[in-house]
């Protein structure tokens, strides 16, 4: 292997190549940085076209389809046309602030690629506290609504930016208790380790609870329909960023786009196996093939989520967050935790040395996967136990009503001269 | 020596990822036109002119909101360690824990019977 110089032992091959170890350190330390920080970037114009295309089909129209085969080339053009339009400043806005506000927009979600493992040996940084990391960066986004919506100085900026806030503030609440089953179960933070524990059996089996509400946080996180609340174009013309133009709307654009994307990703890493699948060990590269491949299953799902399903109201948001999910999401956390010390305690862990293996990984499986049917049943029961009572009130008062029309025929006679 | 290549890593991450939202930005300020004029740079409310103040003190529903999120982000962080050493804890340590979590729900449902989390 000495022989051979690559990206994997670059750091040693320019050492021996009489470089300054300090040097040589920086130098591929720098190079993964700009590797793993243009990847979104590059696809971020990709998935933009990707986006209107799916959008344009289920709702029966072609979508772009001028610039480039096929349209390809069409965000090429939008951004260029971005560059040359004129960047207004409102007079009454805080320059700076407004001004920091795309930037923080960007970056923040850029940040959040740095712990993504791509494949067994391609990380950026495989932190120890790497989901903390994912929690902790993620929740920048708050901040640049927050600043944005206040330093436009408008109002319905500023409408936008508290609704928002609320909205993210409440949904990192489930966010996080959803995230700690796989920690859990796993045992680490590490995103890279948590792909390894995975080999064996994808969390998403371990834990469907806390997959699918995951994934329902981070849709509201992401600002995404059905929770698009702060780009509601009927209610608030466009909600936080309303003042802003020029590349600046187009980094704000840019940002939901890759922060959409990246939630995807996330949650093929953390519950979908994230880079294992066949051959991957003979041949690392494999990596990236098997995590685009479920990244795009979920963000598909994503899109035909967005392009179908009505916009919720506010009030119904913030019921559903707090009397819906983070109930559900501790008790999910009560029941794994009884669940996997009921496991180990009657032995049906996976023998060491054997944590990989399929088989081996079945009896836990199988025992935290009814664990969390049960979950379901219990949930559905009573909410179908709620809505028939519901029901069945609103039967009982139109009953009455009706009841007291009949003993009463005048009072709904009209009035004369009808 | 690995631990500190991992941070170093998202040290270089920090100041790199500020330099690409940047730099199409301060290449906008040279390919686009700049006309500043009072009616282009006044706020936008479809046509009709602003009235009054934006930067007041507003509904209080949010802050409550804001404070029960407080409680339950302080207690999650307090999870995440528990959570961590799952798998080599005792009996005790795994009723703590249960505990821990008990009094969370009983805090969110003190928060609903309160009416904190009614949209008003």
């Amino acid at each position: 292997m000495a022989d051979v110089c690559s990206i994997n032992n670059l750091t040693r091959c320019l050492i021996e190549g009489g470089m300054n170890p300090g040097l040589a350190n920086f130098i591929s330390i720098l190079l993964g940085v700009v590797a793993t920080a243009t990847l979104p970037l590059v696809t971020v114009i990709f998935l933009i076209w990707v986006e209107r295309k799916i959008a344009a089909r289920v709702q029966d129209r072609l979508g772009p389809n001028r610039v480039g085969p096929w349209g390809l080339l069409q965000s090429v053009a939008d951004a260029l046309k971005l560059l040359t339009k004129e960047d207004i400043t409102p007079l009454g806005a805080d320059k700076f602030i407004y001004n920091l506000a795309p930037i923080i927009a960007f970056a923040s979600i850029v940040l959040l690629w740095a712990v993504v493992p791509f494949t067994p040996l391609h990380v950026g940084a495989n932190l120890a506290i790497g989901a903390l990391y994912f929690m902790a960066v993620g929740s920048i986004a708050t901040i640049k609504v927050m600043v944005a919506g206040w330093s436009s100085n408008n109002k319905y900026a500023l409408l936008g930016a508290f609704r928002t806030i609320a909205q993210l503030l409440s949904y990192e609440v489930p966010l996080v208790l959803a995230l700690i089953v796989p920690v859990m179960i796993a045992g680490t933070m590490s995103l890279q380790e948590l792909t390894f524990a995975q080999q064996g059996m994808w969390f998403v089996f371990m834990a469907p609870v806390a997959a699918l509400i995951f994934f329902i946080a981070n849709l509201a996180e992401v600002g995404r329909a059905p929770f698009d609340l702060l780009e509601a174009e009927s209610e608030i013309i466009a909600g936080y960023n309303i003042e802003y133009s020029g590349f600046k709307f187009g980094m704000f654009m840019a940002a939901e786009f890759m922060h959409a994307f990246t939630i995807c990703v996330l949650t093929a890493v953390i519950f979908l196996g994230g880079w294992s699948g066949p051959f991957v060990h003979e041949l690392p590269v494999l990596g990236f093939v098997w995590l685009g491949l479920k990244t795009a299953v979920v963000y598909i799902f994503m899109l035909v989520l967005r392009a179908t399903v009505p916009r919720v109201r506010i009030d119904q948001l913030m019921a559903f967050n707090w009397k819906f999910l983070v109930p559900i999401s501790i008790v999910n956390l009560l029941v794994t935790a009884f669940l996997l010390y009921v496991v180990r305690a009657l032995g049906l862990t996976p023998a060491p040395g054997q944590e990989y293996n399929f088989v081996a990984n079945l009896p836990q499986t199988i025992v935290l996967f009814v664990g969390n049917l049960v979950v379901v049943g219990v949930v559905v029961t009573m909410i179908r136990n709620w809505a028939r009572r519901q029901r069945l009130g609103e039967e009982a008062r139109s009953l009455a009503l009706v009841a007291v029309e009949d003993e009463n025929p005048a009072a709904i006679t009209l009035p004369a001269g009808h | 020596m690995a631990v500190l290549n991992e941070w170093a890593f998202v040290g270089v991450f920090f100041a790199i990822a500020w330099v690409f939202p940047v730099l199409p930005i301060v290449g906008a300020r040279i390919f686009a036109p700049h006309k500043p004029n009072p009616l282009k740079q006044s706020t936008y409310e479809c046509g009709v002119e602003t009235v009054g103040d934006t930067w007041v003190q507003f509904k209080v529903q949010y802050y409550i909101y804001g404070l029960v999120f407080l409680v339950f982000d302080v207690e999650v962080v307090l999870l995440f360690p528990w959570a961590l050493a799952y798998n080599q804890l005792d009996f005790f340590a795994f009723a703590a824990g249960l505990l821990f979590i008990f009094l969370l729900a009983d805090a969110l449902i003190y928060a609903w019977r309160k009416g904190a989390l009614e949209w008003v």
